[in-house]
């Protein structure tokens, strides 16, 4: 094409034209909606309007006392709110939509729903538009939410709101909130009178986001007293930020802890309480692991309460499969510790072949129930997940129920009979051969028990239990042999320093420099944390 | 299974056989390969060179097992720690000679260390340029580490199932810590892309039949070398540990040094072994770390019998022959097969193989160690 000079000026003619046009189109949308300052046209302008023009219209929304407000702003947050293309009527929902905003007589959607649609800047400028109109809401609770919301965001506007929100306010936590999200507004005030006190009430928070606020502000505070107090707050709440991530630490740490208690709490029975070497042992996890696959699979409707029955399935399934080994093996085994563990290692690959035979070699998704999933915010500076905070309830839960049972039940005595003098147990009558099976079926059960929890935490593969079986080991002859409490403490211990030594030196040095350690400790006790004394301690 | 009662004609007449068949294998095998014409029926293809060489590499890692296990009682778990160790220390000498042929051209680095971004050669590998320096290391690596393994743990007496755990424990670090980048071995990969071997080029076919002879030299050199052990009074001594441990301590012997020897000799015959296997196979990697890959040599001594020392030799050709068959064949089944095998050889073939051919004579006593740990394990409960 040739390319003149007058041919490029009236291409930028006509584009000036286009413009002119388009500004004038849409001012006349704007300057309707003023002149016609209803809510309702205000809102039905909204469906049109381009994304500068819905940042004015939503703040001119937001002053509007009518009920409607907080719902339009929640929907158009949320992506839900649609224009009706025919009426302009605004929608919430698009399979069943509900009148919001009526424009004309159409209460029905007359032509095709069109969403209104935002962008992120207009969504971080609705966030708190939206919670300022909660916070006169019936509901403490929503207040609160509102409140929490504004911290960090309030728009300049909303001060003198804030003020008489706070002048109002009952509940002494909201009111709390309120000052503060007041506070990081004022931290910016011109008095620096003013700018003191908001970071003397900044500084009781334990939040993150507003330790960044204080730095930010104390980076171009020119004040020299706030200054102080500016230090002086970040300062404290630094120490603080540390302590809650310390705390936050020791709860990871409790909960890999709490895995590797669950992983090694079946073999302290069959390896601790019995002495069978069982190299099958996390073959029974994954076999726990998969039973929750299973069931998952035959209540696709009920995954909520899949867990629930996926416990005892496991239990049985891999307790089963315990009785089993031991019935067809292991019995034929004792006393000879080192062909124990060759032949339950056969059967381990075995089992693994098995299941990569059944459900093939890649790994299973296994879903989490919403009340797994999620967090408890404690405060801004210390959130506990929701499934690792299950998984140590459930792993002490697991322990004490194991204990009670061998301690408090007539199984349990026999159980603890035979391990300790077979000959004499066997002469008073008890059947030693049917508890050993129950016994190993027992601590199999049991792994069965940490697969269901495993499968919440790592991939579902026929490797799953391979991956477990050095550490738990590790954390029985550690803890020490026959003593579930040692067990307990060594596994708490380990999962601990595990996650203490992990940002020092990274997670694959830190797992070999426990191998290390735990083979060093056993140089030096070979009996393990807690020995057991007595004369059936030489074998 | 004990030296003193087993016959000695019968174990010599074995030993003899075993070494007339290798050594017949080392005659045969190569002429097969050079002389024989490459389209008559007879000629030996240079993969099946490289593939008995292997068997016969693996046949000496056995070998030093059963050296541990079969005489002095010690099950490690982390036996192929030390082979790997030796192809490793042959693997940076192999590496170091590729030179500037690398895929980098550079003349020092090796490839990934260049990818890498390595300004220059960490310390550990100085010295590798030099066959007889990584030849030293091939041996004195593995024994330095079952040294100083052995040194803590027989010394502060972890003895049994806690000492193969604690093994496998040890091989399971190695191999984290192989696996990592910064290790400097070669991460994930390992050591590959080996060109030649003391000037010969590892693709020659001359080459691949001296690896071969080679190494069936150093698996009878191996069996010599344990033979002459066993025999001797420290090899009566290790039996004695074997059967009973504390008695023999009480007896005035210093048990510790005992197992260290044996432990460290062992270790350095897997070193070799594993040196001989590198370059046949043409690269090792953290894998052979894995505590499965040292399981699985114990399966082949327990399949061949413990405590024969021919026995482990067997058993090492016998199932690594039905794993390349049956992983060609049929992969899915050789798992259930190789799980199969440990229950099996534990259950029905306590003394392997070779104890079923030995069956029929009267005058051969069942293996002590059955009856007599048994009834101690029973007397302890």
């Amino acid at each position: 094409m040739i390319y003149t000079p007058v041919f490029g000026a009236f291409m930028k003619l006509l584009f000036a034209l286009f413009l002119a046009i388009a500004a004038v189109g849409s001012s006349a949308v704007v300057s309707a909606a003023a002149a016609d300052s209803s809510f309702e046209s205000t809102a039905v302008a909204l469906g049109t309007a381009s994304f500068r023009e819905k940042q004015a219209l939503v703040e001119r929304l937001a002053a509007f006392e009518d009920p409607r407000v907080p719902q339009l702003l929640a929907a158009l947050l949320a992506g839900d709110l649609y224009r009706d293309t025919a009426s302009g009527a605004l929608f919430v929902g698009k399979e069943a939509p509900a009148l919001l905003v009526a424009s004309g007589a159409a209460t029905a959607p007359s032509g095709k729903l069109r969403k209104v649609i935002t962008n992120n800047s207009l969504r971080s400028a609705l966030r708190p538009l939206l919670a300022a109109t909660r916070l006169r809401d019936a509901d403490a609770h929503v207040r609160l939410q509102a409140a929490r919301t504004l911290i960090g965001e309030v728009p300049q506007a909303l001060a003198p709101t804030l003020v008489a929100v706070i002048a109002e306010e009952q509940r002494p936590e909201v009111r709390r909130a309120l000052r503060t999200a007041l506070a990081t507004l004022q931290l910016a005030d011109a008095d620096a009178a003013v700018r003191s006190d908001a970071v003397r009430v900044l500084a009781d928070n334990n939040d993150k986001q507003i330790l960044t606020l204080l730095e930010q502000r104390a980076r171009q505070e020119q004040d020299p007293e706030v200054m102080a107090a500016l230090t002086e707050a970040i300062a404290s709440l630094q120490a603080r930020e540390k302590w809650f991530a310390f705390l936050g630490d020791l709860f990871f740490g409790l909960s890999l802890g709490s895995v590797l208690l669950l992983a090694a709490v079946g073999l302290a029975i069959t390896f601790g309480v019995m002495g069978v070497i069982n190299m099958a042992h996390g073959e029974m996890i994954m076999l726990g692991a998969y039973t929750t696959y299973v069931v998952q699979l035959m209540m696709p409707d009920h995954i909520a309460l899949s867990l629930v029955v996926a416990v005892p399935a496991a239990f049985v399934v891999s307790g089963l499969v315990g009785i089993a080994i031991e019935r067809g093996v292991i019995r034929f085994l004792y006393g000879r510790p080192l062909e124990t563990l060759l032949a339950t290692f056969g059967i381990s690959l075995v089992l693994q072949q098995l299941v990569r035979t059944i459900f093939s070699p890649l790994n299973k998704s296994v879903i989490t129930p919403d009340w797994l999933s999620g967090s408890w915010q404690i405060n801004g500076m210390l959130s506990l997940t929701y499934n690792r905070l299950y998984i140590i309830l459930f792993a002490l839960a697991v322990l004490v129920t194991l204990v009670g049972l061998l301690r408090k039940t007539p199984i349990g005595l026999q159980m603890r009979a035979v391990t300790q003098n077979r000959a004499m147990a066997s002469s008073m009558g008890i059947r030693t051969g049917r508890v050993d099976a129950l016994t190993f079926g027992l601590g199999s059960g049991i792994a069965g028990i940490a697969g269901v929890a495993l499968s919440q935490l790592t991939n579902v593969g026929p490797n799953l239990g391979q991956s477990y079986i050095i550490d738990s080991f590790l954390v029985v002859v550690f803890g020490g042999v026959g003593n579930l409490f040692g067990t307990f403490v060594a596994a708490m211990s380990l999962g601990v320093v595990t996650k203490f030594a992990e940002p020092l030196v990274g997670a694959v040095l830190a797992k070999i420099l426990i191998l290390v350690f735990v083979i060093l400790f056993i140089q030096r006790r070979p009996r393990g944390l807690f020995a057991l004394k007595g004369r059936f301690v030489e074998d | 299974m004990a030296i003193s009662s087993q016959p000695r004609l019968l174990s010599d007449t074995a030993s003899r056989c075993l070494i007339g068949a290798i050594a017949l294998m080392l005659v045969v095998v190569p002429v097969l390969n050079l002389l024989v014409p490459a389209d008559s029926a007879l000629h030996l293809s240079s993969y099946w060179v490289s593939l008995l060489g292997k068997y016969l590499c693996l046949a000496l890692l056995a070998l030093a097992l059963d050296l541990v296990w079969g005489y002095a009682g010690i099950l490690s778990l982390g036996h192929g720690a030390f082979f790997a160790l030796g192809g490793y220390a042959m693997g940076m000498y192999l590496m170091r000679q590729i030179g500037e042929r690398g895929v980098y051209g550079h003349p020092v680095l090796p490839d990934f260390m260049v990818f890498l971004n390595w300004q220059e050669l960490p310390w550990y590998w100085y010295g590798f340029d030099s066959f007889l320096f990584a030849a030293l290391m091939i041996v004195l690596v593995p024994g330095a580490l079952a040294f100083a393994f052995g040194w803590f743990a027989f010394r502060s007496r972890v003895t049994g199932v806690y000492l193969s755990i604690i093994t496998q424990a040890l091989t399971f670090a190695l191999m984290l810590a192989f696996f990592r980048n910064d290790m400097g071995f070669g991460g994930n990969n390992g050591l590959t892309d080996f060109k030649d071997i003391l000037g010969f080029s590892l693709a020659a076919e001359g080459t691949k039949s001296a690896l071969f002879v080679a190494s069936g030299v150093a698996l009878i050199g191996g069996y010599l070398l344990c033979r002459r052990v066993v025999t001797s009074r420290l090899g009566r001594v290790l039996v004695a540990v074997r059967e009973a441990e504390s008695r023999t301590r009480f007896l005035g012997y210093r048990v510790e040094y005992y197992k260290l020897f044996v432990f460290v000799l062992s270790a350095m015959l897997a070193g070799i072994a594993g040196a001989l296997y590198v370059p046949q196979v043409g690269i090792i990697n953290p894998g052979e770390f894995a505590p499965l890959a040292s399981i699985e040599i114990v399966v082949w001594v327990a399949v061949g019998g413990r405590g024969y020392l021919y026995g482990a030799i067997v058993g090492a050709l016998l199932v690594n022959y039905g794993k390349t068959w049956f992983t060609g064949a049929f992969p899915e089944i050789w798992l259930f097969l190789l799980g199969g095998l440990f229950v099996v050889s534990t259950l029905f073939l306590p003394r392997g193989v070779v104890g079923l051919l030995q069956k029929r004579r009267p005058r051969q006593p069942p293996p002590p160690s059955r009856h007599v740990s048994a009834q101690a394990e029973e007397g302890a409960r």
